[in-house]
């Protein structure tokens, strides 16, 4: 008899598996388009365009990081705009009627956390499916920003706060609101990663059922994410309110799907189950850098938007597709055993 | 995953977007070459921004903006957001023009307040601001391009109406963007007018509601005026595209010549619905003079002879010489009355 | 009420008619099965409520209804959001969904206003029949990517509405299509009516009324439930279910299609911004409408009531007094309240096939 081949002498070495994977092919292309940019898009090596491109993902930098931990679980929330619309409202109506910008902001980040909550509440404890109720909740929470201000824009406010959203660090030129997010950041990487909450996450993604028969508390755990979503969305809102210095209930309609689409491209699997935070903010970092880039190219927007489309769709396909390739290509034999030695046969009777 | 569609998928992605890329950077949008790094060195180069583009009143600015700009020599391009309503919406464009280190933005504000800090860091990249159409807050630009002053419009526009509906009944507006500067300017002064001035006594104003400039917006709000008050008699639509959705609603409504409309049209686009009756009369300036105007009024900015303080004069091409006035305003002059008898004399 | 049957609970009591429908429908007699069944469907449900919404907004103001203008109103404005709200409904009861109509919509609109201006000699039905055709080879794009790589079609249709978006925005630039530049003809369209019926409401009750009796009575049709209650029965069962799926999104592409011509007649001047949004209106219709967004269940007729309700509310708002500021979150509230009260019915009626299963003919 042969000894038992062990996993370590199937696996691939370490520098293999740390590096071949979707995380890094991201992060790469995102470098490559970065220097390529660098070197051929006029005007792209100048002071500003460091600090207008992350002023301008900023909220999409901070909304993907709940998002992620959601997909992961199988579940989806496409509300977050709404939130952050919502939010955005909150703090101008709110400011408007003479309270000042951190208390109406503080009130902007409790409501998020409601909205969340109820997100959370449907699809965790009722038991719905994450999709419907939160294209109901997109409705009914834009619905209420809108309600709230109608068309209007609420766009007077103190001018140290919005100084602030729009300030850099020193004489660098990274805005200030990399700071939050970089804790954010590396808050969910920790709770991602390094507790059994976390570990929670991946195995209700990978098997609900599972995950619940091995302890995991499925709902809150679902019910905690959908509320850091909602809080989350709620800053990310405060942050684009400041930034503009406009108020408006139509305020980032349409980011989630931008958000989705960042996070998808970061290798997150739409399934559940798979993907890592730093292949997301490659996500998010690459299609910013693509449309400010384009911009600077003066390319209009709607290419961007075809670029995102097809990166998209690319990513999502690439691995089925090139699975089905792989299968066709000839494979090499797997190294040959002893042969066994035949079965004995068996005394009759047994 | 295995190996092969990791390195692949990684090769694949890279070739995709590069080629991508390559294909745009290499794809001239037609206009002109990307403007040297700092201005200066060769050609002024302008940006015109308007409150969206695909809006035909903001085309006819930028082609006369065109025509200023082979006259002094300058290079201009336009860009905008496809819609109006959102005050944010310019901030990316007037970021782009910083960076681009451009001499000079020429803007129609979509709020009067929320693009003060972009422009804020346009003008410390050195590029010369110059608001038309519709205004910030004077500390925020360089020089304001005034079409008209905004109680002359607001009178003109209540004559119309008055004159059509007999000097009394309801009348309703449908505006614009709920934020724009100029709309509400407007707006408001038509509310004190209707106050103050016995002669429209008689004229309620019942609703104000807001098309956003787009199409089908304004459509379905005339839509929606003359389903919830019965009794209206007059529309007041003091926006291009507004008066044009309301037309064409009116015209295949049984209201039409029963509810009067008027208000700011082009004559290009109210000429088949002031034939067939739906419409008599409206009144505009000729955009066209106003692009002009503004890119002579910047060129003039970049090269120094003037800085914006009240009492400078320059020249503006054809059009002559013009004054700065209080707060930055340069004044184009008066509206001009449309009607039956003289809309075919203009093609704009 | 006694269903006159002899079907029975395990401890002999009589099953009322809901319960009979349920277990043993053809105990009953046809009359009583298809009186029953509609009157506990959740589509009359919101029929009721659509009537009571109108109703009301009338006795508020009589010229919602009953002016000539409001009639039109009423008929035409919720037409393209049917249309668009059925081949929706189809892809759903397969357990996808759709988001690239809003799209798929805008191109055909654009390109509806270039035939007419670059083609004039072109006649009307030739440009309907191209702007359905470019709609569904639309759709067939999705349809291939989501059948043959078995990816979620959410996905799927998220970077389609992006792609499609952009072309129509490279293509039409700030270009915009005038009422103007259309042949009075086609625009007359708009507004036609036969009968008091306006011609795009009788266009858009002719394909509910087709599309739905093909989904219920035809193996086809059928299928497609089939596939959405449960896609791995379906495999192992032998449906051809890569055809089906491709076949829903083919006819929501080509629907979209058909939409996108009806809103140039309507409206008359196509910008490249049009129908954004409209996909999850569209899906917000379906929902409203008992179609589960799980698939394998609802109807295109409920689909269609549920458009109607959609743009009929918001033209009722401000009858009602409410700021159509409000709209939106009308339509949220009542999407949550149609998953919740979907959720509801199907645990109940879980309870009941649970207990139907110790029930004796």
């Amino acid at each position: 008899m042969t000894t038992p081949r062990t996993y370590s002498e199937f696996s691939r070495p370490l520098w293999m598996r740390l590096l071949l994977t979707r995380e890094t092919a991201v992060i790469a292309l995102t470098a490559a388009v970065v220097v390529y940019s660098l070197a051929t898009v006029p005007n792209f090596d100048g002071p500003l365009t460091l600090k207008f491109l992350l002023q301008d993902i900023a909220p999409i930098l901070l909304i993907a990081l709940p998002m992620t931990l959601i997909i992961i679980t199988g579940e989806i929330d496409l509300s977050v705009a709404s939130i952050v619309g919502l939010s955005s409202v909150m703090l101008g109506v709110l400011h408007d009627n003479g309270l000042s910008v951190p208390v109406a902001a503080l009130i902007a980040l409790l409501v998020g956390a409601a909205c969340g909550a109820l997100n959370g509440f449907l699809v965790a404890y009722v038991g719905l499916p994450s999709l419907a109720v939160t294209i109901g909740t997109l409705a009914l929470f834009r619905g209420i920003a809108v309600g709230l201000l109608g068309t209007k824009a609420v766009t007077e406010f103190t001018e140290s706060w919005t100084d602030l959203a729009t300030a850099t660090l020193g004489s660098t030129n990274i805005p200030v609101v990399m700071v939050p997010f970089v804790v954010l950041a590396l808050g969910f990487s920790l709770l991602l990663h390094f507790s059994t909450f976390g570990r929670g996450i991946y195995d209700i993604g990978l098997n609900d059922e599972a995950a619940h028969f091995t302890g995991v508390d499925v709902a809150r755990t679902k019910w905690i994410l959908f509320v850091l979503s909602g809080v989350v969305s709620a800053f990310a809102g405060i942050y684009y309110t400041l930034r503009f210095g406009s108020a408006r209930g139509d305020n980032a309609t349409g980011m989630e799907l931008q958000v989705i689409a960042a996070v998808l491209l970061g290798g997150v699997s739409i399934f559940g189950g798979r993907g890592r935070l730093h292949g997301v903010i490659a996500g998010v970092v690459l299609i910013g850098v693509i449309a400010s880039a384009l911009r600077l190219e003066r390319v209009t927007v709607n290419v961007t938007n075809i670029i995102i489309g097809l990166l998209l769709i690319a990513s999502v396909i690439s691995t089925p597709l090139l699975s089905w390739v792989a299968t066709r290509l000839p494979r090499k034999a797997p190294p040959s055993e002893e042969p066994t030695p035949p079965k004995q046969a068996t005394p009759a009777g047994v | 995953m295995n190996l092969h569609s990791n390195r692949a998928a990684a090769l694949a992605a890279l070739a995709l977007s590069l080629s991508l890329l390559t294909a745009c950077g290499s794809d001239d949008s037609g206009s002109d070459s990307g403007s040297e790094s700092g201005g200066g060195g060769g050609d002024v180069a302008m940006t015109m921004l308007p409150k969206n583009l695909g809006n035909p009143y903001f085309d006819t600015s930028t082609t006369g903006a065109e025509t200023a700009a082979d006259e002094v020599g300058a290079t201009i391009e336009q860009v905008g957001p496809e819609t109006g309503d959102d005050p944010a919406g310019q901030v990316p464009f007037i970021n782009t023009v910083a960076q681009q280190g451009a001499d000079g933005l020429i803007v129609s504000a979509n709020d009067p307040q929320a693009i003060c800090d972009a422009i804020g860091e346009a003008r410390d990249a050195g590029v010369k601001v110059v608001t038309f159409d519709s205004d910030t807050n004077p500390d925020c630009r360089d020089l304001f391009i005034n079409q008209a002053t905004a109680e002359g419009i607001a009178a003109k526009q209540l004559e119309l109406i008055s004159e059509q509906i007999g000097g009394s009944g309801e009348i309703a507006i449908l505006s614009a963007a709920a934020n724009a500067t100029n709309q509400n300017a407007w707006i408001e002064m038509m509310e004190a007018e209707l106050e103050s001035n016995p002669d429209y006594a008689d004229i309620e104003l019942v609703d104000t509601v807001y098309g956003d400039d787009q199409d089908q917006k304004s459509f379905d709000q005339t839509e929606a005026l003359l389903q919830n008050h019965p009794d209206l008699k007059g529309i007041i639509s003091p926006t291009t595209v507004g008066i044009a959705a309301a037309a064409r609603y009116l015209s295949e409504s049984e209201s039409k010549g029963k509810v009067m409309l008027t208000g700011l049209g082009t004559p290009n686009q109210m000429r088949p619905f002031v034939e067939d009756g739906t419409v008599e009369a409206f009144a505009l300036w000729n955009p066209g003079d106003l692009g002009y105007l503004a890119v002579h009024a910047t060129q003039a900015l970049v090269d120094g002879d003037i800085t914006g303080e009240e009492g400078d004069t320059f020249e503006a091409g054809e059009l002559g010489e013009f004054e700065v006035g209080a707060d930055g305003v340069v004044l184009l002059g008066e509206p001009f009355t449309f009607n039956a008898d003289n809309i075919d004399d203009f093609d704009f | 009420m006694t269903p006159h049957t002899d079907v029975r609970h395990a401890d002999g009591t009589e099953a009322s008619t809901s319960e009979v429908l349920l277990v043993e429908p053809s105990a009953l007699s046809p009359a009583r099965r298809i009186t029953t069944t509609v009157l506990r469907s959740r589509e009359l449900s919101i029929f009721l409520v659509l009537i009571a919404v109108t109703v009301v907004a009338t006795l508020k103001n009589d010229s919602f209804l009953f002016s000539s203008d409001g009639w039109r109103n009423f008929l035409v404005n919720p037409s393209l959001l049917l249309l668009l709200a059925v081949g929706q409904a189809v892809v759903i009861i397969t357990r996808n969904v759709d988001l690239s109509v809003g799209s798929i919509m805008a191109l055909t609109a654009y390109l509806t206003g270039r035939l007419f201006i670059d083609q004039p000699g072109l006649p009307v039905v030739a440009v309907f029949a191209l702007c359905i055709l470019a709609g569904g080879v639309l759709g067939l794009v999705n349809g291939l990517l989501v059948a043959y790589f078995n990816v979620p079609a959410l996905v799927i249709t998220l970077g389609t509405l992006y792609i499609y978006r952009g072309i129509v925005l490279s293509w039409a630039g700030s270009d915009r299509i005038n009422a103007g530049d259309l042949p009075s003809g086609f625009l007359a369209l708009g507004n036609k009516a036969i009968l008091t019926i306006p011609v795009l409401t009788i266009i858009a009750l002719a394909v509910l009324a087709v599309v739905g009796y093909y989904l219920y009575t035809a193996r086809g049709g059928r299928e497609f439930y089939a596939i959405g209650s449960d896609p791995d029965a379906a495999v192992l069962y032998g449906l051809d279910v890569r055809r089906r799926v491709l076949a829903a999104f083919v006819l929501s592409g080509a629907l979209a299609g058909l939409v996108g011509v009806l809103y140039t007649a309507r409206y008359g001047t196509v910008s490249s911004g049009v129908g954004s949004g409209i996909e999850l209106q569209a899906v917000a219709a379906v929902v409203i409408g008992g179609v589960a967004i799980f698939g394998g269940s609802g109807t295109v007729w409920g689909a269609a009531i549920g458009a109607f309700l959609l743009v009929t509310i918001n033209r009722a708002l401000p009858s009602l007094g409410i700021e159509d500021f409000w709209q939106r979150a009308v339509v949220g509230a009542l999407i949550l309240g149609a998953i919740v009260l979907d959720r509801v019915l199907a645990n109940r009626q879980a309870t009941k096939l649970a207990e139907a299963r110790e029930m004796t003919a």
